[in-house]
């Protein structure tokens, strides 16, 4: 019975994530005054995909198969570690959040050896860029985890987003939580690919990071790994949709709806800031990252005072 | 009561690390105003038991002055000197932020050493290394930054610094002081923007690190 309502986050969360780049893209469309692609696009193209064949260069071997299977495989226990809100995670221990982020990293490892085994140089280039920036958002992601975990006395996840509520909120502890929102928020943007750091929408330019790296998957393969970006979306919006909507009714159905609310929230969010804000140049990237590492080192400094 | 005015230090800690990583000088100008409109929100929540008139108007005089005038004059120097971005600063933005982190830890550290004598129980003990760390960012941006524009608003950074320091005290009497460093400060300023008025029409630019080639 205690089980039943993180059971339900990851059956929800597995059904509904193709829904938060479907909401992106249709925020975006208004803002440019199109109509845009229906919400369900997302389910769309992933069953096109999956009706496909894959194709595999000659050059390649298992690592670029066993790349998006991979990639999907972490992103997939994630979702077993990360809460939302007050539904607890179903799997929980100590420590659990280092594993959480380490198994993004795991994930984006094998992303880039399947784009660096094509032997294209042009992935190649996205390869080296997404270990960059990732190396710089790492840093961020951790240290808010850490501020979170000292404010909490907790080092699991499920605790320490159950810690976060009004009374948190609106004690000493609210400007470091604030500030630890704002760092994931920056996190958020950055492991996604999305604007400021990397535009998902070109394809062909010299500047961007994720899209390039899977440019010769195709088929089954490149379906898992749009499903693993999209689950992606979700597992790094319940970490900071669990801050900024401290809503803790008790009852898990309310707390579900709107945990899930606030993603698609989240998601409308991120379709304002592609709208309204430019991509910044490359250089500027890492002055970005860093800010968020040292928005984090604050929240931790503030909550270790 | 106590929750407002940390959240407002945290944001004066921002406005101090936006100063460390921003390029742009309007935003700078606009950074080291918005500062001094938080502080003369602390100044009213720090001694809650000591808000009278005299101190309301005290702090009018002096947000008007750090948060109008000041920021006119130095905006107007630097439109008419034709400089809109801190281009080639001496540290660079990102080892500027990393060096405002290592600052902000060297304040907390010695305000936790200090042992200033504060009034009351009610002093909020987050003032004080607040105050140091605005101090340390306006000395780092005077040394780091090339324009002569971005080391007159690291002078005004310290000023604010030196300020919430006082505020920390603030019974009325560091109040009268706080008027005389405030005119000093006015008189300097001005100066500075009279001179980076100078300087540009005479050199083409405001790089004070080619001033030093002036020899008589």
């Amino acid at each position: 019975m205690s089980t039943l309502p993180s059971i339900a986050h990851v059956l929800l969360a597995l059904l509904l994530a193709p829904l938060m780049p479907g909401v992106i893209n249709r925020v975006k469309a208004w803002f440019a005054g199109r109509r845009g692609p229906p919400l369900v696009q997302g389910y769309r193209d992933l069953s096109k995909l999956l009706h496909k064949g894959a194709v595999y260069s000659k050059t390649t071997t298992w690592l670029f198969v066993a790349g998006p299977i991979i990639g999907l495989a972490c992103i997939l226990t994630a979702l077993l570690i990360v809460p939302l809100g007050s539904v607890p995670s179903l799997i929980s221990f100590q420590g659990d959040f280092l594993l959480a982020a380490y198994l993004l990293a795991l994930m984006r490892f094998f992303t880039i050896l399947a784009a660096l085994d094509t032997g294209s140089s042009f992935e190649g280039m996205g390869a080296s860029r997404e270990a960059f920036y990732s190396a710089l958002a790492e840093p961020a992601l951790l240290l808010a985890l850490a501020a979170m975990a000292t404010q909490s006395g907790s080092l699991s996840l499920s605790p320490i987003y159950a810690a976060v509520n009004w009374h948190a909120m609106t004690s000493l502890a609210g400007p470091a939580l604030l500030l630890v929102a704002a760092a994931l928020l920056i996190v958020f943007l950055t492991e996604n690919a999305r604007i400021p750091v990397d535009d998902p929408n070109t394809h062909l330019e010299l500047t961007m990071i994720h899209e390039v790296m899977v440019l010769d998957h195709s088929g089954p393969d490149f379906a898992m790994i749009q499903y693993a970006a999209m689950l992606k979306l979700w597992v790094l919006g319940t970490l900071l949709v669990g801050i900024v909507i401290p809503v803790r009714s008790g009852w898990w159905p309310v707390d579900l709806a709107v945990g899930i609310a606030g993603l698609m929230a989240l998601a409308a969010l991120v379709g304002v800031i592609e709208s309204v804000i430019a991509r910044l140049r490359l250089i500027r990237v890492p002055q970005f990252l860093v800010a968020a590492s040292v928005l984090s080192i604050l929240a931790l400094v503030l909550v270790m005072r | 009561m106590n929750a407002w005015l940390d959240t407002i230090l945290v944001l004066l800690i921002l406005t101090n690390l936006h100063l460390l990583g921003s390029s742009r000088i309007s935003a700078c100008i606009r950074t080291v105003a918005a500062q001094a409109l938080l502080l003369a929100v602390v100044s009213v929540l720090a001694q809650p038991s000591h808000v009278g008139l005299r101190l309301l108007l005290l702090a009018a005089v002096s947000t008007t002055i750090k948060a109008g005038v000041l920021p006119w004059l130095l905006r107007r120097a630097s439109r008419e000197a034709g400089v809109q971005t801190e281009d080639e600063p001496f540290v660079g933005f990102t080892t500027s932020l990393l060096l405002g982190l290592g600052l902000l830890g060297a304040a907390l550290h010695l305000a936790g050493r200090l042992r200033l004598p504060l009034p009351g129980a009610d002093t909020p003990t987050f003032l004080v290394p607040v105050a140091l760390f605005t101090i340390m960012v306006g000395l780092l941006v005077i040394v780091g930054r090339r324009k002569a524009v971005m080391q007159a608003l690291g002078y005004l950074a310290m000023e604010n610094g030196v300020y919430a320091f006082g505020l920390a005290f603030a019974v009325e009497e560091p109040m009268l002081v706080e008027m005389g460093v405030l005119l000093d400060v006015f008189v300097a300023v001005f100066v500075m923007g009279i001179a980076i008025h100078h300087i540009s029409r005479e050199f083409d630019h405001i790089d004070v690190d080619r001033l030093s080639v002036l020899k008589d």
